[in-house]
């Protein structure tokens, strides 16, 4: 330990000693960054702790908050829009079609309005982003997938689904009996409400059970493969069978 | 206070502050960081991740300019005005501390006493250090996914989220006080300032002489690094 020159008061500035003043005294710059990166790897350990009580009150701020600036705070709440492409085309009811086709029987190309007439379900779950936010208790409507497939008639040799987007680029994928789950469909409302086109409108995918880029926005077209093709994130990385706290390396609390 | 260039007679005696090399890296630095910052802000704020889409190029152009934030510095450690100017950064004596107290009193009638940098910039400088270095740490944690086993992700994200938050004020301070501040800005443009903004904010300095690590003074070899990280 070296003695600290400035334990002694120093009330008048120094006198232009003729000793240079610059570059002498206590090394104060290199604890400046050693404690910061302390300060970093205590975040680390103490974030688990501390998250929980930001998210609450970030969380409870947001829904009082006229300005939407907690929106922009890390863990403010709310959805996050992502899209890989740099534009998104706009369709609506006059130009947006869903093509079914590959290892069918009957390739199908609804309307909207053709969706729209169709029974359809109604599932309340969380959203879980496999980059941590998570939206509690959202509202997706739309048509069961599995509805879809059997109007189509699903060749035996059929095992997976490949889903491409009007985006022009986004694939995502899924197994046959994942797809036939009564929480999977093709959503056409969310919170109550049609589907914005920024949160994938008209038509989106929605994957209940599974992180939140199985459900690809803008969904364009639904096709039957023997095998499963894995989607964009997928070849960059992220796992195929995507279930909420049990894949990426995450273990987030189940959706359902 | 006067403005930095009213005594126009002295206009003409330039000081060296900084070399070419220094100046480059300050530039290199910046430009980085600003690439850094700004694919963050396109990856983070609705609004402009809605207008500028294109994720994954996002993606990887703000993963290799922060990581190669640190290549202009540690090519810079070959430049010894670069390593005294690091050791002027890291050292704090008695002035720093009349500096940093009338400063954190919002005192303006104490003089407060700087060298070739005050103890605002060697703040500055410290905490940026340790702070990049948490972010390009954390920043790896979540980049690289089998690194560390699960949890630790998410706190990495977590401290990277917020930290990231503070570096984007502070660095808005930092560019602040360059705005008000012309000569300073000259300074690292041409790498000369005027005599007389160097007497006023830099009364310490001794700009005639080489810095301490130039001199390669034997007292101090023990301390032989210079500056810190």
């Amino acid at each position: 330990m070296s003695p600290t020159p400035a334990a002694e008061p120093a009330p008048q500035p120094p006198p232009d000693p003729d000793p240079d003043p610059d570059g002498q005294g206590t090394p104060i710059g290199r604890r400046l960054v050693l404690g910061t990166v302390g300060l970093g790897a205590a975040g680390l350990v103490t974030a688990p702790y501390l998250q929980g009580g930001f998210e609450a009150f970030l969380g409870a701020a947001s829904t009082k908050d006229p300005t939407g600036l907690t929106g922009l705070l890390p863990n403010g709440g709310g959805f996050r829009y992502y899209s890989v492409t740099a534009s998104v085309p706009e369709r609506g009811p006059e130009n947006y079609r869903l093509t079914v086709d590959g290892l069918v029987d009957r390739p199908m190309t609804y309307t909207l309005d053709a969706l729209r007439a169709l029974p359809q379900t109604r599932v309340v779950r969380d959203v879980q982003c496999v980059t941590g936010w998570r939206v509690p208790g959202t509202p997706f409507e739309g048509v069961p997938l599995t509805r879809l497939l059997d109007a189509a008639g699903v060749r035996p040799e059929a095992r997976a689904i490949r889903f491409s987007c009007f985006d022009g680029a986004y694939t995502e994928s899924l197994t046959l009996p994942q797809a036939r789950r009564d929480d999977v469909m093709v959503a056409l409302r969310m919170q109550d409400k049609p589907l914005s086109h920024s949160h994938g409108g008209p038509v989106r995918l929605y994957v209940a059970p599974m992180y939140f880029y199985k459900s690809a926005k803008w969904l364009s077209g639904i096709t039957l493969t023997r095998d499963v093709e894995p989607g964009y994130w997928e070849d960059l990385g992220y796992d195929v069978d995507a279930w909420v706290g049990r894949s990426n390396g995450r273990d987030d609390a189940p959706t359902v | 206070m006067p403005r930095p260039s009213e005594p126009a007679r002295r206009r003409t005696e330039r000081i060296h502050r900084f070399s070419g090399a220094e100046r480059w890296i300050h530039r290199s630095t910046a430009a980085l960081t600003g690439l850094c910052a700004g694919t963050a802000a396109c990856l983070y704020l609705p609004a402009l991740a809605e207008l500028v889409g294109r994720r994954h190029l996002l993606v990887t152009v703000h993963v290799w300019s922060g990581l190669l934030l640190v290549v202009p510095f540690l090519l810079g450690l070959a430049s010894s005005a670069f390593r005294a100017d690091l050791r002027r950064l890291g050292r704090f004596g008695p002035h720093d501390r009349v500096w940093l107290r009338a400063a954190l009193r919002r005192d303006r009638v104490t003089r407060r006493p700087a060298g070739k940098f005050n103890a605002g910039q060697k703040v500055y400088a410290g905490w940026l250090a340790g702070a990049v270095l948490v972010m390009a740490g954390t920043g790896m944690l979540m980049w690289w996914t089998g690194l560390v086993p699960l949890v630790r992700r998410t706190a990495a994200t977590f401290v990277h989220d917020w930290l990231a938050l503070t570096m984007g004020v502070v660095l808005a301070a930092h560019i602040g006080k360059a705005l008000a501040d012309p000569e300073a800005r000259r300074g690292l443009r041409t790498g000369s300032v005027d005599r007389g903004w160097a007497e006023r904010e830099h009364p310490l300095w001794r700009h005639g002489r080489p810095g301490p690590a130039e001199r390669g003074e034997p007292a101090d070899a023990d301390r032989a690094p210079a500056g810190s990280a």
